[in-house]
């Protein structure tokens, strides 16, 4: 019967839906943009931190290495908390490493730099954030790494940890 | 302290009623009396005086900053105003649901002392259904959402109530609200149990059409107090964003307004009876699936409460039990009154009742086929796209032109069979509305076709129902009020979206800001402190092209606890316009950021659900049906 | 003389032009952002927003309009950086046919069934 057939169908559809909502419930919820998928480096100009003079993105990436791109901010805490392991991450002679500072004051970033050490190779100011969206950012700490065909194959949102540091170890060997 | 215990106890003590309820009720049910035993009728009232109890003793818990009560830290703090206070009860998960459970035994309650002329064994399942529904939310309080957990050692402070909640709209919008959405859960027991007994009738459907106008009144107002809400509060100057749980509360509300035009078929002719019950199932399915998508975390959304996922399983199987459940009776129960009883003549008053339950569903899928498709989309495919306003817009304003016009039609044929009249006069007046607009738009908009037909459809709306309203002597008051409500609602809002401006800007104190004739001063600024914020108010003296000149005072507010920092505009409303201002702080810089509005119409807006509702209330104290 | 009048009305249809423009570009920006989401903030728009995110966004598109990108370059640009998820109109993908053809579907689907029961004959 025509009404029976189309009965079953609405009750598997229901029984379809439920398992699709309490499938979701399980979903984080918190976007994190995919973050496995190539991407070009942006190309752009930015103000050196040291220097106060504006560099070319291509000269900024010249060698032929991985570059590890760490967003971070004077007024940022979790900054500080990942700022040992960047340190260390410094001591790899493969990789370089490059520091943008977000929406920063001069000053309270050089004293924070003085405080705890300069683990960057270079480091470029983004004062309004317009770089960060370049890189596809959207907050602070984030962590970008490239690789030496200068696509962007990795990226971390939040500080990093001891984990991400051993995978970022993995990546570069 | 002692207000926990007793909250707590009572909540107990309501679900062994319920139980107990139950119980009676089946065993009166079976018995041979003419009348339902008046035990369930006091029973009844003793759980809703549980319930109440309850709800005091929170209410007596935020009143007296009692930290010990894990519901009254999470969500209160010292030094809020008393009002706040009290209303903070209902403005977090574990209270808002003790509202929940307040108004299904109050529905219920008073539906028992108001259907004594009703076949006894109805009103019994009616009470059944009903108490399957508050046994599950007895059971989802206790066991997951208690509002009087103990805390210990007993903290100092309060976390405090987010400020943007801090508002007299949203102090009343979930109670109002909850009235409608919550109330259509005694159309659902109460169609339920109709079908069970086979009483879809004439005389069930003038009996139970009293509901669905409560519930439908309370539903329109509840949802207009959050959008004023949102537009004086969130300093936006917008008062609908499509978000998923305005969605949630705007698809029970179309379900509920078809359902109120199937009664009227049910009532006069006694058709329509599928129509009828499916859309008393499915509003009350709405409510719970509301309910769902905002507790659950599942959505993202401003207005999300709790994100606890095992909150949201118990939901979810409670809200399938409850579909289940009812399409089973309903394939079961439900018999056909007669083959032809459902088929009319396509030029009748039915058959524009059907018209309109058909682009109702139309708007209800577009509503939630938008909110739950990135969920599915999500599980399926783990990709995550957003659907916003313009999703929703495209989809449903091209639908509204023709939707009007069937509302300017449909009222007027008759039932049964009507003759294609000499309707000319109301097409030649549509012609000559559709040039005057063309004309008047040509300058002011882009969108030109699009706004022409639908501006003069609704104007066409407007103008036929103020004849009814105004010059004839019409018989059926309340559907030309409600009607004409709604014409002006979407003319307001077409008007304020064409002619609102705006202006955003970096200005510093002292400075002046100039703009297509007219003049924005900032005059100065004032810092206040207050009982739970401090604040920077901007002094701003605007003179408009005609030299008209108003003051307006946009604040900025820094809450103590939780420290939030919010924007609160001022807002000048006359009946012809609001000017909007809004001012935000630069970071690091000496100049603040200020965004200016001036939006026509907005005032009617709010006016006009007004009317909308007042024609629901004038048919409800209608004595008999009338033409 | 002339060739100052003539240089001082160039110059104002000029910036005439450029406000006209400007305007255009504002109503352009205006409605750009009011179309993409805050990704830091919950359910509002950068328009709506005054958070970190949300300025920079602001900057950036004011620059791309400003470089000469239209409506959909700016989404393109914007997708590319942040995924489907930044923009609250969803374009119609293979993603989206479901979502935007099914509540017409239903519409037809809809009148077809109502129509099945009005009897059209005298």
């Amino acid at each position: 019967m025509k009404n029976k057939l189309s009965l079953i169908i609405f009750f598997i559809f229901l029984i379809f839906c439920f398992i699709i909502f309490y499938i979701g419930l399980d979903k984080p919820k918190i976007y994190i943009p995919k973050t496995n998928i190539e991407r070009n480096l942006p190309v752009f100009k930015a103000k050196d931190f040291s220097s106060n003079t504006y560099i070319d993105s291509e000269n900024i990436f010249a060698e032929e290495n991985y570059y590890i791109v760490n967003i971070w901010a004077s007024w940022c805490v979790p900054c500080r908390k990942e700022h040992s392991l960047l340190m260390e991450l410094n001591q790899n002679k493969l990789i370089k490493l490059i520091g943008l500072n977000y929406k920063d004051n001069l000053n309270n970033a050089k004293k924070f730099i003085n405080e705890l050490g300069n683990p960057y190779n270079q480091i470029l100011i983004d004062n309004d954030g317009t770089l960060s969206v370049e890189f596809g950012a959207y907050g602070v700490p984030e962590t970008f790494v490239i690789n030496k065909n200068k696509k962007i194959i990795k990226k971390f949102v939040g500080p990093i940890n001891r984990r991400i540091l051993e995978e970022i170890k993995l990546i570069i060997k | 302290m002692l207000a926990n215990q007793i909250g707590y106890y009572s909540l107990i003590l309501g679900l062994l009623f319920s139980v107990y309820l139950c119980i009676v009720s089946i065993k009166d049910f079976n018995n041979a009396d003419k009348k339902v035993s008046t035990n369930i009728i006091t029973l009844s009232f003793l759980q809703l005086a549980f319930v109440i109890i309850s709800f005091i003793s929170l209410i007596l818990s935020f009143i007296n900053s009692d930290f010990s009560n894990e519901t009254v830290f999470n969500n209160s703090h010292t030094t809020k105003p008393l009002f706040y206070k009290i209303s903070g009860t209902w403005g977090n998960h574990e209270g808002s649901l003790l509202l929940w459970l307040l108004v299904l035994t109050l529905f219920i309650f008073l539906f028992l002392i108001k259907s004594r002329e009703q076949p006894k064994k109805y009103r019994i399942l009616t009470l059944l259904f009903q108490q399957l529904i508050i046994i599950g939310f007895f059971l989802f309080v206790l066991m997951t959402s208690n509002p009087f957990n103990y805390l210990f050692p007993i903290p100092a402070e309060g976390l405090g109530l987010n400020p943007i909640l801090q508002d007299p709209a949203l102090a009343i919008h979930p109670p109002i609200l909850y009235l409608g959405y919550v109330g259509s859960s005694i159309i659902f027991s109460a169609s339920l149990a109709a079908v069970a007994q086979n009483y879809i009738s004439r005389e069930w459907g003038q009996h139970i059409k009293k509901w669905v106008l409560i519930s439908w009144i309370f539903l329109t107002i509840g949802i207009m107090l959050g959008s004023i809400w949102a537009y004086y509060e969130l300093g936006w100057g917008g008062f609908w964003f499509w978000d998923p749980v305005e969605n949630v509360s705007l698809m029970p509300w179309l379900t509920l307004t078809a359902l109120l035009h199937c009664i009227l078929v049910l009532e006069r002719r006694g058709a329509l009876t599928s129509w009828v019950v499916i859309l008393s199932i499915t509003t009350f399915t709405l409510s719970m699936c509301g309910t769902f998508l905002v507790r659950s975390g599942i959505l993202n959304s401003v207005h999300t409460f709790a994100n606890d996922p095992t909150r949201g399983i118990f939901i979810l199987i409670f809200l399938f039990i409850l579909i289940f459940l009812s399409l089973g009776i309903f394939f079961l129960f439900h018999k056909e009154n007669n083959k032809n009883s459902d088929t009319f003549f396509w030029l009748s008053k039915e058959s524009s009742i059907l018209v309109n339950n058909w682009f109702m569903m139309y708007f209800l899928s577009v509503v939630l086929i938008g909110t739950v498709y990135p969920i599915f989309l999500d599980v399926i495919s783990a990709e995550k796209i957003s659907v916003g306003p313009p999703f929703y817009q495209k989809l449903i304003a091209p639908f509204l032109a023709p939707f009007l016009l069937f509302m300017v039609f449909g009222p007027k044929l008759k039932w049964i069979k009507s003759k294609i009249e000499n309707k000319s006069s109301l097409i030649i007046f549509l012609i000559i509305s559709v040039i005057l607009m063309f004309f008047i738009l040509k300058n002011i908009t882009t969108d030109l076709l699009f706004y022409t037909i639908l501006i003069s459809a609704a104007f066409l709306l407007f103008f036929t129902t103020s004849k009814e309203l105004f010059f004839k002597k019409f018989t059926n008051m309340s559907q030309a009020v409600a009607h004409f409500g709604f014409s002006l609602f979407i003319l307001s809002i077409l008007f304020n979206s064409i002619l609102s401006s705006e202006i955003t800007t970096n200005i510093k104190v002292g400075e002046r800001f100039n703009y297509n004739g007219a003049e924005i001063f900032f005059k100065k600024i004032e810092q206040d402190n207050k009982s739970n914020f401090s604040s920077i108010v901007g002094y701003f003296k605007i003179t408009n092209k005609k030299g008209k000149v108003i003051e307006l005072k946009p604040e900025i507010r820094v809450y103590n606890q939780p420290v939030i920092i919010t924007s609160e505009a001022d807002i000048k409303t006359t009946l012809l316009e609001d000017k909007f201002l809004v001012m935000n702080i630069v970071k690091g810089k000496k100049y603040f950021n200020i965004r200016y509005q001036v939006k026509p119409f907005m005032l009617w807006i709010w006016i006009s659900i007004l009317i909308l509702s007042f024609g629901g209330l004038m048919s409800l104290s209608k004595k008999k049906y009338e033409k | 003389m002339k060739i100052l009048k003539i240089f001082l009305i160039i110059f104002l249809s000029m910036s005439f032009s450029q406000l006209k423009s400007d305007e255009k570009n504002n109503k352009l920006k205006n409605k750009i952002l009011k179309n993409i989401r805050c990704l830091i903030c919950q359910g509002q728009s950068v328009y709506d927003s005054e958070s970190d995110f949300a300025s920079s966004i602001k900057l950036i598109v004011n620059k791309k309009i400003k470089d000469g990108l239209t409506e959909d370059q700016v989404y393109k640009f914007l997708i590319e950086k942040y995924g489907e998820w930044v923009v609250y109109d969803p374009k119609l993908s293979k993603n989206t046919y479901i979502l935007w053809l099914l509540p017409l579907l239903l519409f037809l689907v809809g009148g077809a069934i109502i129509g099945k029961n009005l009897i059209f004959k005298k």
